[in-house]
């Protein structure tokens, strides 16, 4: 990886997850790749008129639209007889895909479009001002979600995206971190590498959404797999496969390192409620290793 | 070849001879016989092209804009409330600056629901930059999808172009139709290529994040570029002529009894075929009726409207359409096009007709045409029942 094809000088706040992970995937997939991007951060502070940082062909439409766009753009290739050589992603953020994007991604899967999906999941919609999301997580504080003396921040669990996404019957599924680059190079690479749908949501911190230092997060990315808050996975043709957690930490390490749960602290039946989802996922994915 | 046949089967077959290279709809009624049959085409491999079946309008657009992105021609068709879905990605493929082409198979908009014609559903993305062409017939509309192609692609142009014709009147109704063969579409419309597409070779970046400082002007280059079209709509509409030897006025607008008229009617669509019957009629009883027919909306043809009407004392805008709490948008238009002719303007009447698919008659054009020697009307609503308006009450 010797030139990167997601330039430098974007206006990304410092320590911005989702600008590492955009630029992990798009140098893992190579320039022989066209790119359709959902409205959000990503779009806004990589493509401000007249510069952009894609050095591959790439395309906003809207906000909702990108899974439409990219098939779209992989019926116009495959018209060309250009589909083979070239790789189509279609990403976008949580808010983008979740929400308001999901009727256009479960039309691209079930037409069976060879495009990746990538969902760059920072778990609000952060361009508008961290306001919640189908992915965020229980009992976050976000604008929309707000903690108070009758609430506690959003009620309601994240969406099963990756599970609604394989139940699609598409060939890869995956979750990923912006906190493991090795493990999103290797999973984008096996997308990349088989025919059709594929989806791949990855974890990536937003230090201004999730009031964590702006140096932390790799560490807090880190902290959300090994506490089990954010499992690793893949579903390979509908074959889970998990990624292990070596030594499992309690939420509270997570926690405790974001402005976002800071409210949860002084209420000890409030972590037990987020250490019980973690509890969930390490036993419904097989996460520990030592079990 | 002369052929008779139902409208939407006409515009299936001309758009497959304009070789688009992707195919993208979803049904709604009147639009379906259409893309039905665009697909069988596909099926039977008369058509060489992707045909994606999505799940709404919605990505109906979003999958053409992305074909037309790289650069390949592209074709999809939509009505009433498909268009009113459409609307956002509408307005993104002429900002984007892809010429696309659709067929609007227009209808009305709900509520209540009905799925006859009228046009309101143009008129929700009328301000979205696209070239909006009216036909009058079903050959006109054929003739037409061959005029979008060349207008949209023309490197001086790069915007969608938009083919309406009336629902079930113009997509269900039969007609004798000239249908150019295959080597004819081929001459006028050249296979498209364009720099401006996505390209592992020659990486752009299509629809940039413009701040304050850069807007204005890319809004401004499309308001442009329709001032242009004004020229290059009347060159592609004399190309055509000189090829297939058919097609009445310039491309921008048409004129029926025009030359001495002192009474003009000015409408748009297959209703202008009822208004010629009613000149007609108007003339053989001495009467100096004419028709001003719209044929071009966007861009709008002041100057040409201007012009026509110099001699005109008082002009009827038959409008199929309302814009709700103000007038007919044809007769907005209008009003503001006659508005430099200072003294010499006509008395321009509105007149709203045939909302929803209530009939339009020579009696309700009659209607019209009374009201012009009265005192001057904005938005006169035709044929109303009035009992059913008491009753409600
Ligand atoms: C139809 C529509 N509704 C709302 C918006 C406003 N909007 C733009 S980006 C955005 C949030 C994006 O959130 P997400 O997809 O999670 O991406 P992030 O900015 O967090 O990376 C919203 C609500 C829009 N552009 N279009
Ligand atoms: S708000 Fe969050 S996602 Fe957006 S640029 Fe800043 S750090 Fe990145
Ligand atoms: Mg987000």
């Amino acid at each position: 990886m010797t030139q990167t094809l997601f330039k430098p000088g974007h206006t990304a706040c410092a320590g911005c997850g989702q600008a590492v992970g955009a630029r992990l995937v798009i140098d893992t997939a190579g320039k022989n790749t066209m790119i359709a991007n959902n409205t959000g951060c990503l779009e806004v502070f990589s493509t401000k008129y007249p510069e952009s940082a894609w050095c591959v062909p790439w395309i906003h439409s809207l906000f909702e639209n990108c899974s439409a766009v990219a098939s779209g753009i992989e019926a116009g290739l495959k018209y060309l007889g250009k589909k083979d050589a070239i790789n189509v992603i279609a990403q976008a953020g949580d808010g983008g895909t979740a929400d308001i994007g999901l009727q256009a991604i479960s039309g691209m899967f079930e037409r069976g479009h060879d495009v990746l999906y990538v969902c760059y999941d920072n778990e609000a919609y952060m361009n508008t001002g961290i306001q919640r999301s189908g992915l965020t997580p229980t009992l976050t504080n976000t604008t929309t979600s707000p903690s108070g003396a009758g609430s506690l921040g959003n009620p309601r669990p994240k969406k099963p995206m990756p599970e609604i996404a394989a139940a699609h019957g598409i060939p890869y599924v995956a979750t990923a971190s912006v906190g493991y680059p090795q493990d999103v190079q290797k999973k984008v690479k096996k997308a990349l590498s088989i025919k059709g749908p594929k989806y791949i949501q990855m974890h990536v911190p937003c230090p201004l959404g999730w009031r964590h230092e702006s140096n932390m997060t790799f560490d807090v990315a880190k902290l959300a797999v090994e506490t089990g808050l954010y499992p690793l996975f893949e579903y390979e043709y509908g074959k889970l496969i998990p990624r292990k957690i070596a030594k499992i930490k309690p939420v509270e390490e997570y926690l405790k390192v974001q402005g976002r749960f800071k409210h949860l602290l002084k209420n000890p039946d409030a972590v037990k409620q987020v250490q019980a989802i973690a509890d969930y996922n390490i036993q419904k994915y097989g996460l520990n290793a030592e079990a | 070849m002369k052929q008779f046949v139902e409208g939407s089967h006409a515009i299936a077959e001309i758009v497959k001879r304009c070789r688009p290279g992707v195919v993208s709809a979803y049904p709604i009624t009147p639009q379906t016989h259409i893309v039905e049959g665009l697909a069988q085409m596909v099926a039977d491999k008369e058509l060489n092209a992707q045909f994606v079946n999505v799940e709404s309008e919605h990505s109906a657009a979003s999958v053409v804009l992305g074909a037309q992105a790289t650069g390949v021609r592209t074709y999809t068709a939509t009505s009433s409330q498909g268009l009113l879905l459409m609307a956002e990605v509408v307005f993104n493929i002429a900002g984007l600056r892809l010429p696309v082409v659709m067929t609007t198979a227009n209808r009305a908009v709900s509520a209540p629901i009905n799925i006859w014609n009228d046009q309101q559903d143009v008129m929700t993305v009328r301000d979205s930059g696209w070239v909006l062409l009216f036909a009058e017939t079903i050959q006109e509309a054929v003739d037409l999808h061959l005029q979008a192609y060349r207008i949209g692609e023309d490197p001086r142009v790069m915007l969608p172009v938009m083919v309406n014709m009336d629902g079930f009147i113009l997509t269900h109704g039969m007609e004798v139709v000239d249908m150019p063969s295959q080597e004819e579409v081929d001459k006028f419309v050249t296979p498209y290529s364009t720099t401006y597409k996505l390209d592992v070779d020659n990486p752009l970046t299509m629809g940039y994040l413009a701040d304050p400082d850069y807007y204005i002007e890319i809004r401004y280059m499309v308001q442009q570029t329709h001032q242009e079209l004004l020229t290059i709509i009347p060159e592609v509409a004399a190309q055509f002529k000189r090829q297939f030897k058919r097609g009445e006025g310039n491309g921008l607008i048409e004129g029926y009894h025009l030359e001495d008229a002192e009474q003009v009617f000015v409408a748009m669509g297959s209703v202008c075929g009822t208004i010629r019957d009613s000149v007609d009629e108007f003339r053989s009883k001495g009467k100096k009726a004419g028709l001003l027919k719209i044929a071009s909306y966007r861009p709008f043809p002041k100057n040409e409207i201007v012009k026509a009407l110099s001699r005109a004392r008082e002009v009827a805008v038959v409008d199929k359409s309302i814009s709700l709490g103000g007038f007919g948008p044809l007769y907005t238009d209008l009003s503001a096009a006659v508005s430099s002719m200072g003294a010499k303007a006509p008395k321009v009447s509105g007149f709203v007709i045939g909302l929803g698919g209530r009939d339009i008659t020579l009696q309700s054009i009659q209607e019209v045409y009374e009201c012009l020697s009265g005192k001057q009307v904005d938005c006169e609503f035709i044929g109303l029942k009035k009992e059913l308006l008491a009753e409600a009450k």
